[in-house]
């Protein structure tokens, strides 16, 4: 009991750390990436000086997230005068909570075992082994379909409830456009749904560690590359980034459904904006990329195509997972950020077009597709 | 005369149904392009070509910005005709030419000079001078108006940037001591006559080529 409690509280403070890190590192990366890809050189202002002495640390820019989440916390808490105090309320820790939740139950590393890793704590573990992830749940992918649907909520009651027209076209769009692309992105992953055989996430990513057609790792990718490519589109839809963020519109609706908040409260939707971003990556990452495993890798070490087998100690195996996991994470992320920074925004009939008369045809076929390949490999009978 | 119950005898106005207007120069796209998906992946192949070529630059220890540092860093590529910063020109004793005549405070469109004059009875050829000569950057629009209302040559611009850069407007002014010192570019060089020698009390002021403003 003790052993198990003490493990889900590391891997949950380790989710939160690795979370917030990436929410605040990516206002960072977003700025110098829009930076470098205008030939620009981007924030570099910012900076902490070492006490008692005139040493300044710029390091690139990298203290402007912590200058703006400062300034953020010291606004003045500005209210409509015509707000619902409930709604104006909650709307931020609904949009905010589900986004970290979510990470409960992704894998980010292989399995775990702590009395190999320490030998002089294996008695009290007593042979346990413990997957990395927070929630080994059965219903994992129905899971992060029901926190996403939660973040709808967010949102519409954010535009509602601060009692300005603006926010309310905002929250009305967000809702539509959220609804829409969900169900896009729940058909695009039933095709794996069908291949895998299952919704545990943790089973997916140790089915993706085999090998395909003889080179190609087992990656989602490689056997649904055209669901891979809808379900990132409908996740950056989901997100509300460019091109579709149409909830918040600059040029329309001033900031759309968060128009009203000011301060740390408007900071909190920034901030689930950002780690949603890590969040589709890490989800894009566990469905298509082979999540925790780095190519035709598993637990044991490398099996490679040839036939040749590299066992790895457990200690490196782990390291490897965390990090592979990390590094495609993050190139996921540089990937939405490079989509968010080169397209220009939907229309707004065309955004709603593209979900219904495109993308959920497409979605369909791709099920239609995979579910007839799958019933001609199973022998073609009932 | 159509009287008013015959108007409202006419047929409601029904408004043309909707037709969008056909312009001259409407985009033709190809079908290739119609089909939207590869022309949107092309944009993005070239936005991460960008990125990737200002990356490989800044990473190998080059520049991979046009934009540059600017306080610390100053652009090495301005034009040779740019007039960004004033200086007042000198007698050979270093006093500065102006007589306080406010021709260039009163001509300037910005309103941006400030001169307070001051008696000098010791130099009679040129009795008024300036004391307070200043300049708020903050406001100039560098049209050079000062320049050409000068009588006496004693405003010029030259090719510089003014180094102002503060977070505080009130450091936005530059002073007479920082516009005196500049270097002395060959296009503001030019022979001055030697000082005059103060008149002995009594006489009147020394007139002809004696005077330094003959």
């Amino acid at each position: 009991m003790m052993p198990d409690l003490a493990m889900s509280l590391v891997f949950i403070t380790y989710a939160i750390v690795v979370l917030l890190t990436f929410g605040g590192l990516l206002t960072w990366v977003e700025r110098k990436q829009a930076a470098v890809m205008s030939d620009r050189i981007g924030a570099n202002r910012a900076y902490i000086r070492i006490p008692f002495t005139n040493v300044k640390l710029i390091w690139l820019g990298l203290f402007h997230g912590m200058a703006d989440g400062l300034k953020m916390l010291l606004k003045e808490n500005f209210k409509p005068n015509a707000h619902d105090a409930v709604g104006y309320f909650l709307a931020p820790l609904v949009v905010f909570a589900p986004v970290l939740l979510v990470f409960a139950v992704v894998p980010f590393g292989g399995t775990m075992d702590p009395g190999r890793l320490v030998p002089s704590l294996a008695s009290w573990f007593q042979g346990r082994t413990y997957p990395l992830q927070i929630a080994r749940l059965d219903a994992g992918l129905l899971i992060v379909f029901a926190f996403s649907g939660v973040t709808i909520i967010g949102a519409m009651l954010a535009g509602w409830s601060s009692g300005n027209k603006f926010s309310l076209l905002g929250g009305l769009r967000a809702g539509s456009q959220m609804i829409s692309y969900e169900l896009v992105m729940g058909l695009t992953v039933m095709g794996l749904i069908l291949i895998y055989g299952t919704v545990d996430l943790g089973t997916i990513v140790q089915q993706q560690s085999g090998v395909m057609l003889g080179v190609l790792p087992a990656w989602g990718v490689f056997m649904q590359p055209f669901a891979a490519f809808l379900f990132l589109t409908a996740a950056i839809a989901e997100n509300k980034r460019i091109p579709f963020d149409l909830p918040e519109a600059e040029s329309e609706l001033v900031a759309g459904y968060y128009t009203e908040y000011s301060g740390m409260k408007m900071g909190l939707f920034m901030f689930a904006e950002f780690i949603q971003i890590a969040i589709v990556g890490a989800l894009f990452t566990t469905l298509f990329l082979g999540g925790y495993n780095l190519p035709f890798m598993s637990d044991a070490g490398f099996s490679l195509p040839g036939g040749r087998e590299i066992a790895l100690s457990h200690g490196l195996v782990l390291v490897l997972q965390l990090v592979g996991f990390l590094a495609k994470v993050m190139l996921m992320c540089v990937v939405q950020i490079q989509i968010r920074w080169s397209l220009p925004r939907f229309r707004y009939d065309q955004m709603l077009t593209f979900a219904w008369k495109l993308l959920l045809p497409l979605s369909l076929l791709n099920l239609f597709a995979t579910a007839v390949v799958m019933w001609l490999r199973s022998g073609g009978t009932t | 005369m159509s009287a008013p119950e015959e108007r409202t005898k006419l047929p409601p106005v029904r408004p043309a149904p909707y037709a969008r207007k056909q312009y001259w120069n409407e985009p033709t796209m190809t079908l290739w392009e119609r089909a939207y998906l590869p022309e949107i992946l092309r944009g993005l192949g070239i936005t991460t070509g960008i990125f990737l070529r200002n990356m490989w630059r800044w990473i190998s220890g080059r520049r991979g910005a046009v934009t540059s540092y600017y306080p610390e860093e100053k652009r090495a590529d301005f034009a040779p005709r740019n007039r960004g910063k004033h200086i007042l020109t000198q007698r050979p004793d270093g006093s500065p030419q102006c007589i306080a005549c406010n021709m260039c405070a009163t001509v300037c469109p910005a309103k941006v000079i400030e001169i307070e004059a001051g008696f000098d009875e010791n130099d009679p050829a040129h009795p008024k001078y300036p004391i307070r000569f200043e300049i708020d950057y903050s406001r100039c629009v560098f049209c050079g108006l000062c320049i050409e209302a000068c009588p006496e040559d004693a405003i010029r611009m030259e090719p510089d940037v003014p180094d102002l850069v503060s977070g505080d407007r009130y450091n936005m002014w530059l002073t007479m001591d920082e516009m005196l010192t500049w270097n002395p570019h060959k296009d503001v060089a030019k022979p001055y006559p030697p000082k005059p020698v103060p008149p002995v009390n009594g006489q009147s002021p020394t007139r002809g080529p004696g005077s330094s403003t003959h």
